[in-house]
Parts: structure tokens; sequence; C-alpha cells
């Protein structure tokens, strides 16, 4: 239990918080829940544990909303980045129907955010510049008067200053376009070819909105004629083309000569692409792409033989004559003496495709495209707060999606053969039921015929009245394992829609827990589970508002398979 | 999740287990975790502990650890429950802690190491080494002559940026008032600032431009009855170190940049002889001085040899990893300084079209960046008027208190 204090305020307040009748009594779980905030003598420590726990409450009306945000208000100012954080990921989550609180709490965050990425920690500041790019995928605007400070400086580690341009990248405004990119294009020339790599992809990035500007600075970029440079580059340029068609002209008096630079393989491609589909633009573009076929034998890189084909294909369409001695020597090579066989595969094809006749091809390889520029503004429409916000503060940010994504699913079934932690875990924000368990119970619940209704909210008093008025209308024995924590049966019944109104802490004699439902069709369900210690088996009795023989057994099939899973998590 | 050079990633995961990590006076502080939990409290967590074996041992380093082994385990013990911080206050833990620090060589006022973080001059103009302010403040072993001292430093790291045109893009300080002290817990303290000095934008004191800070923020034990009004901060520190408060400056500094670089370069392509002159140009008031001047200049690759005009003696430069590196022990105010410096780089690429000499810089002859500092001076103009203590116990004479301002450089860059 982290220390919230003396002794006796712990005690009590332990009581109160694990008692499962509390948290059914709603108005004296809300009296503990303001003392825990007004708690004063708590340091930073406590603070953030409280604000990390609060996260479980969800306020019933909206005036008790305000409330807790009033009265956590100062914890939003306090010296201490982890209060800072936690408390705004409190506010964010607490208030997710209310888009402005959520605009306003982030407001009051981007000072201390912004002080935490010129910290001298660095890495505190690595982590505040993950958070400040999740903040700018919902509100784009909102760093954008202060971009100098996320330019680069020469002795930050490589970690920062890839971060620093990504979100240079994403905060470009009008007022701010000119000074970025003259900052972007300096980090071009950088030593670090990585670096020069990433700020060039970047200026890509911008380039989708402010076309012109950019595609001037990466025309200039290629003069210098770096081979690390120019393969960027002209990745961007074909990524660019096929987003903003209106910059092709431009891109297409600047490719000549670029070919004597490119070595590596993504670089050679992307040449080899923009020649062929705009190869009617570039005078020079056939024997370009004859000097590759020259070297094709030396090549080794399939996929650019493959590239190499579909190009040289597409331009023999456009320009026939100059280019058909060209592709008969590809062709004839690919077919009689290329060892790759996916490269042989489609010289082939593309063969005996031209042995159909030109009509065909030009009907296959020059069919309408689909208009990249819808996807370009779905993507860059903003994402909603709530999409994000249980991610903020957390390691989410840190690690970036798509590596949460792979680490999340090498964890989840290997979460089953971990014991959970002892009683006090409030810390846990992770499922307690394994990914898989909840998979398998969630479907259960779904294929039979029954809806349960979410959230619930059955009084205990209803409950009671509605229980003792009722006949039993079904028992069962089911195989019972042990004691269960509340807090664990609470959420796996939470997952199907059953609500628990009261449970016996672990260990009592005998152990009882009450459960009501619903079903879509009004039918209420009253359960009672009795254990006896020294059973295996616990007493199941059902009481249904309605007599309704089949609901009443998609039910207990539901119920079955809830049981049977939490019996096989160990306590 | 490589990256290039010897970094790692500052958050890792493995085998069910997050790693995340600080790297700290040559140290790397690990914390693991399986939970998805905040980055920023474990980040806070380990900055803490640093400080805090820092207030035990003196000082943290890799001697440090391993020889008080016992203490080290002892704290973490103390400080961490089943994954939960029970409590990083000094205080709370010396009632815990039994074991003493062993400390690498006894406290010595004779020691005159070299320029440390605390310990300087006071008004009653007497020097303390900087070693004063590294034993350990925790020591249970109440040495009556050992002196019961307060440090309080006023650091402010400067980060310019400076364009190739000379026009400033970028200018920003931050300050930390740093308190350590060795008094007794509870003993109250008054610090007093510059009265005009004004917090935002639109606030305005006294008369005159005055001196402006953007934010400021206060650690969570200072009491701001008096700060509105008189600019006084009053707290009652436990022992050991503590950021009483955190300033940021940007754009808009009252004095002028300490430092200018003037810059020119001749390139001659074909014979691929580099000549790079450098006036640097200091412009902080007469009677100040700047400190362990270095410039840091990445040339291009394949530099091949370097020769040297220095305007003073006490300059040194020499090639280093690629980069030139001229180090200027001492500058005082006003004074200008010079280098000329010629190197050999055969087959350099460069910006086309011109012609075979020129003065455009070639690719690879990166920003400059200065570090430097400036004792005695504080780029925002914030001061410390007073430090006043109110001690109640007379046992020992009257507590001594060492005020020092400093600036240092962050991050000073001059494009080429």
């Amino acid at each position: 239990m982290p220390y919230l204090g003396s002794e006796d305020v712990v005690k009590e307040l332990k009581k109160a918080l694990c008692n499962p009748h509390v948290q059914a009594d709603r108005l004296r779980y809300r009296n503990v829940i303001q003392r825990v905030i007004r708690m004063s003598k708590l340091d930073q420590w406590g603070q953030a544990e409280v604000l990390n726990f609060l996260l479980r409450y969800q306020p019933r009306s909206e005036e008790e909303l305000f409330d807790i945000l009033n009265l956590l208000d100062s914890f939003l100012k306090s010296s201490s980045p982890s209060v800072v954080m936690g408390a705004a990921k409190l506010f964010l989550i607490l208030a997710e129907k209310f888009p402005h609180v959520q605009t306003d709490v982030l407001m009051q965050v981007k000072g201390p955010l912004l002080a935490a990425c010129s910290s001298e920690s660095r890495e505190l500041c690595f982590a505040a510049l993950c958070h400040v790019r999740q903040i700018l995928h919902s509100l784009p605007g909102h760093f954008s008067s202060h971009y100098k400070k996320f330019f680069c400086s020469y002795s930050e580690p490589h970690y920062i200053k890839l971060q620093k341009v990504e979100v240079l990248c994403e905060l470009v405004n009008d007022e701010n376009v000119q000074q970025v990119l003259e900052e972007l294009r300096g980090y071009c020339t950088d030593v670090s070819a990585d670096f020069a790599q990433a700020a060039i992809f970047a200026i890509g990035g911008i380039a989708r909105t402010y076309t012109d500007q950019c595609v001037q600075i990466l025309t200039e970029l290629l003069e210098l004629r770096q081979e690390h440079i120019t393969t960027v580059v002209v990745q961007t340029f074909r990524d660019l083309v096929w987003l903003c068609p209106q910059c092709t002209e431009a891109v297409c008096q600047a490719l000549p000569g670029c070919e004597e630079n490119i070595q590596d393989s993504e670089g050679k491609q992307a040449l080899i692409w923009l020649l062929g589909v705009h190869g009617e633009r570039i005078p020079s573009a056939p024997y370009v792409l004859e000097d590759f076929v020259e070297n094709v034998k030396a090549e080794a890189f399939p996929a650019v033989k493959m590239e190499l084909l579909t190009a040289l294909l597409r331009l023999f369409l456009s320009r026939p004559a100059e280019c058909q001695d060209t592709l008969g020597r590809l062709l004839h090579y690919c077919v009689e003496e290329e060892k790759d066989m996916a490269v042989r595969d489609r010289g082939l094809f593309y063969y005996r495709l031209l042995l159909a006749g030109v009509d065909g091809v030009k009907r296959i390889l020059c069919s309408p495209k689909s208009d990249p520029s819808l996807g370009l503004l779905e993507d860059q429409a903003e994402r909603p707060v709530n999409s994000w916000a249980s991610d903020f503060n957390t390691l989410v940010p840190v690690y970036g999606k798509a590596r949460w994504a792979t680490i999340s699913k090498c964890q989840g079934p290997e979460r089953r053969g971990l014991e959970l932690p002892n009683t006090a875990s409030f810390a846990a924000s992770g499922p307690l039921i394994p990914e898989e368990d909840k998979e398998r119970v969630q479907e259960s619940s779904g294929s039979g015929v029954l809806m349960l209704v979410p959230n619930l909210q059955l009084t205990a008093e209803c409950f009671e009245k509605a229980w003792l008025s009722l006949q039993v209308a079904h028992q069962q024995a089911l195989p019972w394992q042990g004691a269960v924590h509340p807090d664990t049966l609470q959420m796996a019944l939470q997952v199907v829609h059953i609500q628990t109104i009261a449970v016996s802490r672990a260990g009592a004699q005998p152990w009882k827990a009450y459960l009501s439902a619903q079903d879509d069709a009004g039918c209420l369900f009253l359960m009672e589970l009795l254990w006896e210690p020294g059973n295996s088996a616990v007493q199941i009795s059902v009481k249904q508002s309605e007599p309704r023989p089949e609901a009443l057994s998609s039910f207990m099939s539901v119920l079955e398979t809830v049981i049977g899973t939490i019996g096989d998590i160990k306590l | 999740m490589g990256l290039p050079g010897e970094e790692s990633p500052v958050v890792m995961h493995h085998d069910d287990r997050h790693f995340i990590h600080i790297r700290h006076s040559g140290l790397y502080l690990v914390a693991t975790t399986s939970e998805n939990i905040s980055p920023f409290s474990l980040l806070e967590l380990l900055s803490r502990l640093a400080t805090l074996l820092g207030d035990y041992c003196g000082s943290l380093g890799e001697g440090t650890i391993s020889r008080n082994v016992a203490l080290v385990y002892e704290l973490l013990d103390e400080v961490l429950d089943y994954g939960y911080v029970q409590t990083t206050s000094t205080e709370m833990l010396r009632n815990f802690i039994q074991t003493e620090a062993v400390v690498s060589k006894p406290f010595s006022l004779f020691d005159l190491s070299s320029v440390g973080l605390f310990g300087a001059e006071t008004q009653q103009s007497k020097v303390a080494p900087s070693s004063a302010a590294s034993r350990p403040v925790l020591s249970s072993r109440s040495d009556p002559s050992q002196k019961n001292e307060v440090f309080l430093d006023v650091v402010e790291r400067l980060s310019v940026l400076i364009a190739s045109n000379g026009s400033l893009l970028k200018v920003d300080v931050q300050g930390e008032i740093r308190l350590k002290s060795f008094l007794p817990s509870g003993s109250e303290m008054r610090i007093g600032l510059t009265e005009e000095f004004c917090v935002g934008k639109s606030e305005l004191r006294g008369y005159g431009p005055g001196i402006r800070v953007d934010e400021v923020s206060f650690h969570s034990s200072v009491q701001l009855d008096e700060f509105e009004s008189h600019r006084i901060l009053r707290l009652q520190p436990p022992q050991g170190e503590l950021t009483v408060m955190r300033y940021q400056l940007s754009d808009d500094l009252p004095s002028p940049l300490p430092f200018r670089l003037f810059p020119s370069v001749q390139w001659d392509r074909g014979s691929g002889r580099l000549q790079v002159y450098l006036k640097l140009r200091c412009d902080l008031p007469p009677k100040s001085q700047a400190l362990n001047i270095r410039l840091h200049l990445p040339l291009p690759r394949g530099v091949v040899s370097l020769s040297q005009e220095l305007s003073s003696p006490e300059q040194k430069a020499e090639l280093c990893d690629g980069a030139l590196r001229w180090d200027l022990p001492r500058v005082q105010g006003g004074s200008q300084l010079s280098g000329l410096f010629q190197m050999e780089v055969p087959g350099l690429p460069g910006p086309p079209g011109q012609g075979q000499s020129t003065s455009a810089p070639p690719l690879g002859l990166g920003p400059a960046s200065l570090s430097f500092e400036l004792p005695r001076h504080t780029c925002s103009g914030l001061q410390v008027r007073f430090l006043r203590l109110a001690f109640r116990h007379c046992s020992n004479a009257n507590p001594h208190k060492w005020v020092r301002h400093l600036s240092h450089s962050d991050a000073y860059v001059i494009r080429i």
C-alpha cells in the first residue's frame, strides 16, 4: 500500500476502499474518495498514486465530476512532472464527454510539458517529447507558437533529435513554416546520415501541405550530389508525386542526373518507378533505364529488377520507338538467364502479355488510378482526444503505437503463467483476465440468443426487494477451486455485463456473492453464489423476473463460462 | 530498438519487462516494471534516488557506490516497498537508515580542487573550496567542528542559436535556484530575490525595463506569502539538496549575448586548402569574465593537417575527432580574440557552380558550438539579495551562508 499518511488514516482508508459493501454504497464510496483527494500531507508519490487510483472511479453526475476536477485543480500546477501528468490524464479521462474541458486541460499542461522538453534530464525530455507528439495528433496547432523550443541542438542525443524532427514536422502552420523549413534544411546536411535522412523525410511530410517550397528545397539538396541525401530525396519525391500530382512537373525537371549518385536498393527503386510512370516528361528516361538494363546482370537486388521490368514496360507504351530494343533485351535476360524466380515470372508474364497485343497491355498497366488525395485528407483528420487519453502518461507513447502492439501481443499468452500480485494491486492497470480468456468469454456471450444490457445499475434495495419477492427458477452447482478476489470476480462479470451487487471478501465463511443482469427484453436475472469452504463446488441460485426458459438456459451457459474462467485464475 | 552510436533507448522491452533508465555521473540507474505505468514517475524516482545517494555519500560515482553497497541497499529497501514508493524525503529516511556512508577522503579545508557546482565567494569575501559542498549531508558523526553551512546557487543554462547571417534565431534561459543545506532541519530561512523582477510578459514593476522571466515554478515546500509583495521566499528546508525555484526566459534577454562569432571562410577547391578565420567577441561588461571557453567546430571529412595562429599564448587549438577544438581558459568582458586556422582537405564536395576559390562554407563545416561558464553572472539579471536564517539553537557559531550566481552554456550554437 503506498504511504498515504499516518497509520490510522491508512487503516481506515484501506478498509473503506477495499470493502465491496462500501463500493456498492455510492454515497459512502464517494465520501471516501473525497477524503482521499483532500489529504494534504501527501508527498508527490502519494499524490501520483491517488491520481492513478482515481482513474477507476466513475462520477455519477456532472456536478460530481466538476466537483472532483475543482478539488484536484491544484495538482495540475504541482512542481513534480509525474503529478502534473497524472492529473492531466485523470482529467482527460473523467471529462471524456466534455471536449472543451479536455482542451482546457491540455492548455494548462502545455507549460509543464514544454519545461520538461527543455529539462536537463534527457530522458525526461524524451518522455515529454513523445507526449507532445501524442497531443499534436489531436490538436495540431497546440504548440505551433513554440516551435523554437523544438529546434535540435548539436550535443543532443540521437533519440531526442529524431523526436524533435517529427514534432517539427507536425506543428507546421502558415506562420512558422518558413522558419521551420529553414531549420530542417540545415539539418539535411548534418554529418550524421540517419539524422539528415530523418530531416528529409520530415520535409517530405510537410510537403503534402506546402508543396512548392518543399520541392524547391529538395531540388536544391539534389545538387549537393551526396549519396545518402540523393537517395532519400528521390524516395520522398516518389511518395510526393503520388499524393500531390501538381508537383510532378517540378520533380521531373529535377530528376536528370540523380542516377549517378544512387547506389542503394530503395533509392534505385524509387528512381526507376518515377522514370516509368512519368517518363514522357523526362527526355532522358529511356536512356537512363537503358543504363540500368546494361548492368542488370550485376544488379544485386531483385526488387530493383522487378521495378525495372514494370517501369520499362510502362515507358514502352508511351515511347515505343526508344524502348523497344531495351525492353526486348531485358525480357530476354529475365526469361533466359535470371535466377530469381519471382523476377523471371514477371518477365514471362509481361512477355506473354505483349504477345497478346499492345491494347491488352495498355488496359492492364494504364488503368485509372485511385485518387490518393482522399486518403490523405482522412489521414490528416484530427483524431479525437478520447482515442488516446487512456494511453497518456503511460509507456505507450514512449514506445510508439506500432511497437506497443507487438509488445502486448507477446505479453498476452505469457501473462497466464504469472501469479497475480498481492491484493492491494491498485497500480495494475492491465486487465485482470488474460486477453485470450476474455475473448473466449465474450464469444460465448455473443453467440447465444441472449443479449445482456451493459451498465446495468441496480441499487441494493431494489435487488433485495426483487430477490425476496421471486421464487428460485434454477439451481445448479459448478466446480469451484477456492476463494476468489472480489475485484477479479467483479471485472470478469462486468465483461459479460453482469453486475455485482455485493461480494463477501475472500476468505469469509460461508462465502457469498449476489449478482444481477438484465437482458434487452427487460427480463431481470438475480443470482446468489454460495460457497462453503471445504466444498469443491459453488451453489448457484438464479431467480428470473419473468418466466422464460430459453433465456434462462442461455444465461446459465454464459454464467458457466464465466465461472469456469474465474476458477482458472489463481489468487 | 538499436540506435546509432552507443546510446541505449530510454525505454526497452525484453522478456515481459520494461526497462527504463537514466544516466547520471557515469552510472546507469535502471528501473524495471511489468506494468504499463507512467514514464514520468519512473524517471522522477530515478533522479530523486540519484540525488538521495548523493546526499548520503557526498557525491555519486562508481567508486562511491562500490564503497557503500550496504547503504545503497538499505536505502533502496526503505524507499521502495513491493514496488510502491514509500518516501524519498531525507528527513523521514534518516530515522530508518542505520548504515554510515564511507567517504573517500576526509573533508579538508585545504583541498582546492576544480570548480564544482557548490561553493564560491560570498558577501563576506571568504572562499570555500568547491569540494566543500560535496561531503555527505547526513553523516550522523556529529562532529562539533563541522560547520553548519548552507549553499545557495542560482544556476542558469543558456541556449542560443545564431544563424549564418548573424541573426538570432533562438535564445532560451533555464534557471534554477538550488539549495544545499547542512543545517539541522526545520531551520527557517528567507531568500530575497531582486525586487523588480516580473513574471510574465505583462507584469510591470519598478521603473525601467527591469528583469523579467516568463514562468516560475516553486518547490512544494516554499511559502509564497511574501513573494507577491517583496519577492521573498520562505521555507524550512530539510537537510540535503533542494531545488527551490525554477524559471525560464525566452527571446528577450536584458543583456546582450555573451559571445558573438564572426567567421570567415576561404576555400580553394583546386588545392584543397581551407582557411577559417574566427573572431570571437565577448560582449560581457568589462569587469566580468568568462571561464573555460571551448569552441567546437566540426570539420569536413578528410582534414589532413592544421596550422594555426592564435591571438594570445594561453589559448590552445587542436584537431580532435574530425573537429577543431579551440580552448580559451579566460576571456575578459569586452575583449576580442581571433584565431586563423588553415587546413588541407583534399577532394571535398560542396556547393557546385562556384568558382575555384570560394567563401561559401564547404559541406561538413558544421555549426560552431561554444561552451563556457560565466561566474557571478546571470543572463536574466535575477539576483539573490539576501539569505537570512532564523536559527533556533545557538550551539554552533553563526552558520555560514554561501550564495553563488553562475551561468553556463547549454547549447550555444553559431552557424557558419
